[in-house]
């Protein structure tokens, strides 16, 4: 399953919610302001490291551009539209609206 | 109307919005009707604030909105039998299974039938499960 | 493979449109058919055919009117249209019930949904 997580942490619990329904094999992909919890240094690095301890985390690399994320949580894969369509090829979906 | 398929595919609707502050608790109901009207098997899933939806004694009189009794009540007429609710996300909202409303009766027997609490995991194996799912 | 896409909020307000846009567009490029989009509650601003956004600016009806134009099937809820008096859709866009989106969904391989 590909997770699509398109909201803030620092707003939203979306992050946390889709946590707790990961299994292995499955994929988040991180999008519009979901990329915000790819951060250093922040409140939500230790639920993102738990994410990635599990599963693949990836992050649409336009929408990290566009917020000046340059220093990523290690672990986190950049991606871009193609990449998140060849995530769709592998995967059933889910999105975390 | 109903179409013709050659193989049933299941289709799960996720709701995780709250009712009443937007309208998609509202749109998940009715395209779980539509979509279980065109041949596929239709899980029906309350998660995080969603669950909210299915708190017994909701009342919008006051608010002139039509609230989702009558699409509750659809649930079983349409064959959509796979209504579930994570615990997980009642027990942090102080929610208990003494909480829920029904979701209307067996044709049948005429009894109450009742969304059913389960695990994350359960659901997320379910999940894996689905041709698709749609999020509301 | 066969993709549906749903699009569930409107233009301009939110970036999920721009995202659906991006995705189909890659999407294409990797060979893939796009089974059809369908836009859903405040999502069918989308296909506004009255929308007129500053010239230098993505004008998204008309990118979704020229998607349309390849021959991929977009539709807009035609309930959702009504309730929000957006019942003028650039060309290429068809108003439907949300029976089109359940055929969509049966039918392609992937279901891929925006929103806010």
């Amino acid at each position: 399953m590909l997770h699509t997580v398109n909201k803030s942490p620092f707003q939203h619990t979306t992050l946390a919610d889709c946590a707790r329904f990961l299994r292995s094999g499955d994929v988040v992909l991180l999008l519009e302001d979901g990329v915000l919890a790819c951060q250093v240094g922040t409140l939500h690095v230790a639920l993102v490291e738990g994410i990635l301890q599990r599963v693949a985390v990836y992050a649409l690399g336009a929408d990290l551009k566009a917020r000046a994320i340059t220093e990523l949580i290690p672990g986190i894969q950049v991606t871009d539209y193609a990449g998140f369509v060849s995530l769709v090829e592998q995967h059933k979906v889910h999105a975390w609206l | 109307m109903r179409t013709v398929l050659t193989d049933v595919k299941k289709i799960m609707c996720t709701v995780r919005r709250a009712p009443h502050g937007s309208i998609y608790v509202q749109e998940g109901l009715e395209a779980a009707l539509i979509v279980a009207a065109y041949g596929a098997e239709v899980s029906l899933v309350f998660m995080d604030d969603g669950v909210f939806a299915l708190k017994r004694g909701q009342d919008t009189q006051e608010l002139g909105t039509k609230g989702f009794a009558a699409a509750y009540g659809a649930l079983m007429d349409h064959d959509i039998q796979c209504v579930l609710v994570d615990r997980h996300a009642m027990a942090v909202r102080g929610m208990t299974e003494a909480d829920l409303l029904s979701i209307g009766q067996d044709a049948e027997t005429g009894e109450l039938r009742w969304p059913r609490v389960v695990e994350a995991g359960e659901i997320a194996a379910l999940m894996a499960e689905q041709h698709s799912i749609l999020s509301f | 493979m066969k993709i549906a896409v749903c699009i569930g909020e409107g233009p301009y307000n939110h970036e999920a449109a721009d995202s659906a846009y991006h995705f189909i567009r890659a999407a294409l490029d990797r060979g893939h058919q796009i089974q059809g989009i369908f836009f859903y509650h405040d999502g069918v601003h989308n296909v506004n055919a009255l929308m007129e956004p500053p010239q230098d600016e993505r004008h998204m009806a008309n990118r979704w009117s020229a998607l349309g134009a390849t021959g991929i099937h977009i539709v807009a809820c035609v309930t959702a249209a009504k309730r929000r008096g957006a019942m003028e859709q650039v060309a290429h866009v068809e108003l439907a019930g949300l029976g089109q989106l359940a055929m969509m969904t049966i039918q392609a391989d992937r279901l891929v949904c925006f929103g806010d």
